[in-house]
């Protein structure tokens, strides 16, 4: 292969019924990055993710992984593909040590160079001296590790993983932050769904952001922050805020939200209205620079998406 | 929908061995009911019942009754593990979907489990024999041949309930299956009575479905009477296994791929 496209989708399309989940999407992810597809509830981030793993047909549009037509060679496509699915599908009546064996047994390996991958992925996940540990009894963290690992089973050259850290503790996170930016340093590609901002603009080299079935917005982190929000947010929120912003706030901002009892003051040059706040101790404040969550919160709007 | 054949390959394997697996670990238990349940059965139907019925057809109570049991249990044992297990590695547990993200199919994943429903009617039709023998209700090593036919009984009942999963919204619906499929052909392939004081149009349903095919050619095979037909009874129960094996893998496809 000469194209350092790891995925090349075009118009890809997928209904459930009369309603599109996904509608018309163009994805290209380049070999050794961090791609992140970014959406609320419902935007079609996990049928696109289920498209791209072959898992099921996209209704039109094409869509080629790793080299290979998806879906026509998708079987083959999976020898070289790495899954962590959003939900544990960890064998409960196994050990660490026997889902890795059984996992690998999908893929038709086994040996001595699989005893000697698995001993470097126990190692990989800190699960050496779990080996022989029943799933039950794992935390949540070594869960999501191990199914990690397991996930790495094949030597993947891409991974795809779909919300890796929901649920974990902030510790539990770093270290599969720590992990995930190894296999990056390792020259694997990675594709990945979250729902932490931070973790996406820590970890993705480029992101989508796609709603309703649709491209919102692709770019790197930096950039998207750039492009669509000005580089200050101050929150401000206290007795008065409003009657405060309406009539000295308000004009200072190149734009203000409400949202709740706070005031969001999207600002160039934060000077003026820091020093307008140091005339109200009564309010409170917090100064800070804009990030992916103020560009996702704008681009798809504030009001909660169930389900 | 997909309708095409299924692809049969040897990565059926793999699905097969993690079963495998998991029974291993879990053994102890289900081993000793399966000693268990058909020792009482024998010993309080074939002694008991057997005491007021006398002979049947030419055989003591307990003789014609073993090798009833032992389909019977073959069409049980693959039915509970193609509805309740199955789903369970289906749903509950999500252990088809790890197979689907590794280089499996569906079609692999209803093979190995189809052939792994009928392993577990084999295990459990061993001891079943093994106590028979030990009664006395066993006519010879003849009986052997008899581990084959519960293989293809296994096959049959296996793919029939992974059917019922590929269609059940719950645990409940299985049920349904139970009372309207399974206890009926239980009751009317002639593992507790022989046929002939049945109504006709009983006969002639219970020779359309496969248990009673599978309890013609095991009969003969533990008592030593001659055999009559056996590519035929064979045939039955494999045609059963091969359609539904086919319908079980579209349906599959339907649920898990859309």
């Amino acid at each position: 292969m000469t194209s350092d496209l790891v995925v090349e989708a075009r118009g890809l399309i997928k209904y459930y019924g009369a309603q599109p989940a996904v509608d018309g999407i163009d994805i290209e992810v380049h070999r050794g990055e961090c791609f992140g597809l970014l959406g609320p509830n419902g935007a079609g981030k996990t049928t696109t993710l289920r498209m791209l793993m072959g898992a099921t047909p996209p209704s039109a549009g094409s869509l080629d992984v790793l080299g290979y037509p998806i879906p026509q060679q998708a079987r083959r496509m999976r020898e070289r593909l790495g899954v962590v699915p959003q939900q544990d599908n960890l064998d409960p009546d196994f050990t660490v040590l026997e889902n890795l064996i059984t996992y690998a047994s999908y893929f038709g390996l086994r040996g001595p160079e699989l005893d000697r991958r698995i001993a470097g992925l126990l190692a990989f996940a800190s699960l050496e001296t779990k080996a022989g540990a029943g799933i039950a009894t794992l935390s949540g963290g070594m869960k999501r590790r191990l199914t990690l690992a397991r996930a790495l089973i094949n030597d993947p050259e891409l991974l795809i993983l779909d919300e890796p850290t929901t649920g974990l503790d902030p510790q539990a996170r770093q270290l599969i932050w720590q992990r995930l930016r190894a296999l990056l340093g390792q020259g694997k590609t990675l594709i990945l769904t979250t729902h932490y901002m931070e973790e996406a603009e820590r970890l993705c080299d480029r992101l989508m952001i796609i709603d309703n079935g649709h491209v919102l917005v692709t770019g790197s982190p930096a950039e998207l922050v750039r492009q669509h929000i000005e580089p200050h947010v101050v929150e401000i929120h206290g007795r008065g805020v409003e009657e405060w912003y309406d009539t000295i706030g308000g004009p200072l901002v190149q734009r203000g939200e409400r949202s709740g009892e706070t005031v969001f003051c999207y600002v160039n040059d934060e000077r003026p209205l820091l020093y307008a706040l140091g005339q109200r101790p009564d309010l409170h404040f917090m100064h800070r620079r804009a990030n992916l969550e103020d560009v996702f919160i704008k681009l798809t709007g504030k009001e909660l998406r169930e389900g | 929908m997909n309708f095409s054949l299924p692809i049969i390959s040897l990565r059926w394997l793999p699905v097969w061995r993690r079963n495998l697996r998991v029974w291993r670990k879990l053994s102890g238990p289900a081993l000793i009911g399966n000693f268990g349940e058909p020792l009482l059965y024998l010993l309080a139907l074939g002694y008991g019942l057997g005491g007021f019925v006398g002979e049947v057809k030419g055989l003591s109570y307990i003789v014609f009754l073993a090798s009833g049991i032992i389909c019977a249990s073959a069409m049980n044992t693959a039915t509970f593990e193609g509805l309740y297990s199955a789903y369970t590695r289906m749903t509950v547990q999500n252990t088809w979907g790890g197979m689907l993200a590794a280089p499996l199919d569906i079609d692999d994943i209803v093979l190995g489990e189809v052939v792994w429903t009928a392993t577990k009617s084999l295990i459990s039709a061993i001891p079943i024999l093994i106590v028979a023998a030990v009664l006395g209700a066993v006519h010879g090593w003849g009986a052997l041949w008899v581990l084959p036919v519960v293989f293809v009984t296994g096959l049959c009942f296996g793919a029939m309930a992974l059917v019922v999963t590929a269609l059940a919204k719950s645990y409940d619906f299985f049920i349904y299956y139970f009372t309207l499929v399974i206890t009926p052909l239980f009751l009317v392939s002639g593992v507790f009575f022989p046929l002939e004081g049945v109504p006709q149009a009983v006969q002639i349903g219970a020779q359309l479905l496969p248990l009673f095919h599978a309890v013609e050619i095991v009969r003969p095979l533990m008592t030593g009477q001659p055999l009559h037909d056996p590519v035929f009874h064979l045939l039955v129960p494999l045609l059963y296994a091969g359609a539904a094996f086919w319908l079980a893998t579209v349906l599959l496809r339907r649920r898990l791929l859309s």
